[in-house]
């Protein structure tokens, strides 16, 4: 059970709708009850996890990106931390759509876990899928968006 | 909204989606989004940890980009399915282009749905998204 609780605000739809470069002016409308969301636009309910894993925590010192150092990782002498060759990749993004995302819906995320799988490939190595699957309900408890994520972890660095 | 009277299988809608991906906009797609995988922005690390020429565009932003050619095609708030597969990189300086094609037109508890394949390809023509999108119509 994931702890996500998503205010949907206007504000975000705006900053979420310019970074996609999509001008449609159905994403900037002043008033609430006129607008609405990008069909991609719950992606960013990561912003709302409070342990989202891609994101600097404040206060926290175990960020894998860059400082002084290409990983701030520090050693912990199991060589698994920060990333090395394998490396997590999005490989597929499956959304059904039950009922529009409103500006004022509280949307909370229920995860649940679904296959795995192992596929050798030419340009990346061995390749393990995980498919994982979440439920996206308002505050009153109702169906909005089912998605389906499937992440993979390549053994070296995709060819291109 | 697509009208029935309108549209047949093998209808194919295109739009250039971005010309020349800048970094800048990789960096607000993190921003926005939430996700700040430093594959996208961290050049340092991208390089020296992960083994890659450089960063790289979130498979999400051209999910995103291509989604903006899908309901312009399809209109506002009509879509029940929206998925993809990413089947190459997105690089900064890429430009890309995606075709919708609608490939049936049938009825499904009284509405009228238009099945669609969806390719997004950069400038060299490598497919870069392969997917699919069911949408309703008036």
């Amino acid at each position: 059970m994931s702890k996500i609780k998503m205010p949907v605000e206007k504000s975000h739809i705006m900053m979420f709708a310019r970074s996609i470069g999509d001008a449609n002016p159905k994403y900037y409308e002043e008033k609430d009850e006129n607008i609405i969301a990008p069909p991609t636009f719950i992606q960013s309910s990561a912003q709302f996890d409070p342990d989202y894993f891609l994101r600097p925590k404040i206060g926290g010192d175990n960020w894998f990106g860059s400082g002084k150092e290409a990983t701030g990782m520090k050693s912990s002498g199991s060589g698994s931390g920060g990333g090395g060759a394998a490396m997590g990749l999005h490989a597929e993004q499956h959304y059904e759509y039950h009922q529009p995302l409103k500006v004022g819906d509280v949307i909370s995320a229920e995860v649940k876990p679904g296959k795995s799988w192992e596929k050798e490939s030419k340009r990346a190595g061995k390749l393990k899928f995980s498919e994982s699957v979440t439920e996206y309900r308002n505050q009153d408890g109702e169906l909005i968006i089912t998605a389906t994520s499937v992440g993979v972890v390549t053994e070296k660095p995709v060819e291109n | 909204m697509l009208k029935k009277n309108e549209i047949k299988v093998g209808d194919t809608y295109s739009e250039k989606i971005v010309e020349d991906l800048k970094r800048t906009q990789i960096v607000q797609y993190a921003g926005a989004s939430g996700d700040y995988n430093p594959l996208h922005s961290d050049d340092k690390f991208t390089k020296e940890i992960a083994g890659y020429p450089g960063v790289f565009a979130h498979g999400m932003l051209s999910m995103g980009m291509t989604g903006k050619m899908l309901t312009n095609f399809v209109g506002d708030g009509t879509l029940k399915k929206y998925g993809v597969r990413f089947t190459n990189q997105v690089w900064p300086g890429d430009s890309l282009e995606s075709t919708a094609t609608i490939v049936d037109i049938k009825e499904e508890d009284g509405e009228t749905l238009a099945e669609i394949t969806i390719e997004t390809k950069n400038q060299d023509g490598i497919t870069v998204i392969t997917g699919s999108a069911t949408a309703k119509v008036g």
